[in-house]
């Protein structure tokens, strides 16, 4: 059984990342043959990059747009930011003495997840508007979500792991030098349920994040009247 | 005004969000082109036999062409808060019309063919095949889109609903399915020069006429020159604005402030439009077709800058795209923007101090002024973010005396589409366009009960032509829709500088 998770573990990481690179890759070289800034939009580089980092640190059109589906879709990101933080010492050793400090505060955010996802998801049946666009994927992902946190704060407080074998499988991952998976039933869902969001996440409508950066409405630069922006295929 | 066979919304208040009623507006489409004018754009004259892998195929290319379209395939998370921000939707109904659900008509068909999770589930993903049913679904629904870009700005990524419906147009009329009204419309300009298919003996008469009229009412010869080689500047404008009501008024408004400022200008027979509905049907040859006979004008006429008229989804093209499509411009003089809008001319005077103006000469008006989408949303005005906000405000503040705001929720970045933009200007989509103003006339029909207002004011020779149109249905009287220039018209005093 050991070996079947190592490799899917390997085969995880490399799906994840060939993905994604595969995927905004293809976006970055995709030509912008017209000049498509959604307005107003800032006229100089300096100006776009600072509205994205806006943009993205706190969803401010998705606020304008409605703020009950922004109060949902911002805490899940921002606790989903500490969940990973928090994992970050399971794959490094020694640990910074400032991340091993902040475990037991992170843990408070953390074990939250899940709630935020089962609002989006209530909110996704129940809102006619929302039920009409939502197929079986957009419920798969939140449903695969709240498991991955369900599972994850069962195994912090209902069904203690022991955590010095799970953080040894996974250094043994990191090292390239694998040892047993820790037999733990929980655990092993936990990480099985992390794997199938690794192979998903290029696949998928998670492809927003990264993709974002590359949304021509928002990161090109309003400067057409300073600089001729040239079609790269106009023959 | 016939008598309506549908249910105009009630106006009270704001509009709200409707509960959704599927099919609501399926039964509302377009005509379909003649074979003549497909031929003559080059399109298919029919669909043609094996128009589902044609359709793929234009589809993968379009795919690798445009950067927003690759990217808007993929990233939406569908959160929905596009899904109340469309006037088509809120006046419908229909949940095609939710910016999201027109993507994903779209989007349905790329998963089937080009993703994995689209090949391997199927409608678990909704994936689907491109068949019968979805191409009627993209005739309908695609043509229920006026490319307003509301929905964008709401977007948490700034997906664009106008790149899919000019995707899927542009996919449409590659295999030999096409809209009346947009093919006949190009065809025109691409053979009269103008949208309206007016020959020049006809603008000649009208432009003399207007000398006449113009003489007659101020006692000042103010000139409506057409094809006059050296002048200043190329005056181009919406073609509505030689033939129709209220756009004429605003033409003369222009023809008064180049007077004023004593600025040499001319209009040109061969590029008399202003209009470039290439951008509707999403095609670039056409778009850049109609764009470079402007730039061609401008150089046969000798002229040293361009100035643009009233028209919204063409200052879009003249401003965002014309550099790109029919530039560089280098023969003309750099001192000043190119394009620039008449807007901005005009307001530079009145800064100036250039234009004598009598305010009083509209106090029968209380105005309020309406942000056409494309100048909100996919333009600038002046040298700052927003000046397409601020300048014709400027204008209309300098000119009018009563001048009133309408609420921040239908106003600027969101302002509502008329209902008649983006190709859908045509009789055959009347009811569309009358619930699809809904938004917009109920914000308006608010502003005339509790602030007395009785004109709105507005930049976009479409925006006219749909509003003096569609609110009577709401019992607002066509005399309420004016353009910019026409209360310039009424304010500014010749003769006596």
């Amino acid at each position: 059984m050991s070996l079947l998770f190592v490799v899917l573990s390997y085969a995880a990481v490399a799906v994840f990342f060939c993905g994604m690179t595969y995927k905004l890759w293809g976006y970055a070289i995709t030509p912008s043959p017209l000049k498509i800034p959604t307005t107003p939009q800032p006229t100089t580089l300096g100006g776009v990059i600072k509205r994205n980092i806006i943009e993205v640190t706190t969803f401010a059109s998705l606020f304008k747009g409605n703020r009950w589906t922004w109060l949902g879709g911002y805490a899940f990101h921002v606790i989903l930011l500490f969940v990973v933080v928090r994992h970050i010492r399971l794959f490094i050793n020694p640990v910074p003495p400032l991340l091993a400090e902040i475990q037991p505060y992170a843990l408070l955010v953390a074990m939250l997840l899940p709630l935020p996802l089962l609002y989006l998801l209530v909110r996704r049946i129940s809102v006619d508007r929302y039920a009409y666009i939502s197929s079986t994927a957009d419920h798969f992902a939140l449903l695969l979500l709240i498991f991955i946190g369900l599972s994850g704060v069962t195994l912090k407080f209902l069904s203690h792991s022991d955590m010095v074998n799970i953080k040894e499988f996974l250094l043994g991952l990191v090292m390239l030098c694998p040892v047993d998976i820790p037999a733990h039933p929980v655990f092993l869902i936990h990480f099985s349920l992390v794997l199938a969001l690794a192979y998903y996440f290029p696949f998928s409508k998670m492809l927003h994040a990264g993709g974002v950066f590359f949304s021509p409405t928002r990161t090109q630069v309003e400067n057409v009247r300073e600089m001729r922006h040239i079609n790269p295929w106009a023959k | 005004m016939a008598k309506p066979d549908f249910e105009i919304p009630k106006l009270d208040g704001p509009v709200k969000t409707p509960p959704i009623k599927k099919g609501a507006s399926a039964h509302m489409s377009i005509y379909p082109a003649k074979e003549q004018m497909m031929t003559t754009m080059g399109f298919p004259a029919h669909r043609v036999d094996n128009w589902r892998e044609a359709a793929i195929a234009k589809l993968g290319e379009l795919k690798e062409k445009y950067k927003s379209l690759n990217v808007f395939l993929d990233i939406c998370v569908k959160c929905g808060a596009c899904a109340d921000k469309c006037h088509y939707f809120l006046g419908t109904g229909d949940p095609n019309n939710m910016p999201v659900a027109r993507q994903e008509l779209l989007r349905k068909v790329y998963r089937k063919n080009f993703t994995v999770g689209g090949k391997l589930f199927g409608s678990m993903a909704n994936a689907e095949d491109l068949d019968e049913d979805v191409l009627k679904e993209w005739v309908t629904y695609f043509h229920q889109c006026s490319q307003c870009r509301r929905c964008s700005v709401f977007c948490p990524f700034g997906i664009d609903t106008a790149e899919f419906s000019m995707a899927a147009r542009e996919i449409m009329d590659s295999i030999g399915v096409g809209h009346k009204y947009s093919v006949e419309i190009i065809g025109k300009v691409n053979e009269t020069g103008n949208n309206l298919g007016i020959p020049k003996p006809a603008l000649i008469g009208t432009l003399e006429f207007l000398e006449e009229d113009v003489k007659e009412t101020t006692g000042v010869d103010v000139r409506f020159p057409l094809d006059e080689q050296g002048a200043d500047v190329l005056m181009i404008v919406p073609s509505a604005d030689f033939f129709s009501a209220p756009h004429v008024d605003s033409l003369v408004g222009y023809a008064k402030v180049f007077h004023a400022a004593g600025v040499s200008f001319t209009f040109s027979s061969h590029a008399s439009e202003f209009a470039n509905f290439g951008m509707f049907i999403g095609n670039y040859d056409q778009m850049r077709k109609i764009a470079t006979r402007i730039a061609d004008a401008a150089r046969e006429l000798k002229v040293k800058r361009i100035v643009v008229g009233e028209c919204g989804h063409a200052w879009r093209v003249a401003y965002n795209f014309w550099n790109t499509l029919a530039g560089p411009f280098e023969f003309l003089d750099p001192k000043h923007p190119m394009p620039m809008h008449i807007c901005e001319f005009t307001n530079n005077l009145i800064k100036q101090g250039a234009l004598k103006l009598d305010k009083s000469a509209n106090d029968e008006f209380t105005v309020t002024y309406h942000d056409s989408c494309n100048v909100a949303r996919a333009s600038r005005m002046g040298d700052d973010p927003g000046g397409q906000f601020e300048i014709p405000r400027e204008i209309l503040r300098a000119v009018c005396n009563k001048y009133v705001e309408m609420p921040d929720s239908v106003n600027r970045e969101k302002t509502y589409c008329c209902g008649g933009g983006g190709g859908l200007l045509t009789d055959e989509l009347m009811e569309l366009r009358v619930k699809g103003a809904a938004p917009k006339a109920a914000a308006l029909k608010e502003m005339i009960d509790k602030k007395g207002v009785n004109m709105m004011a507005m930049i976009c020779a479409i925006c006219k032509a749909q509003f003096t149109k569609v609110l009577p249905y709401y019992d607002i009287p066509m005399e309420a829709v004016g353009g910019v220039h026409q209360f310039v018209s009424n304010a500014i005093q010749l003769g006596d500088k």
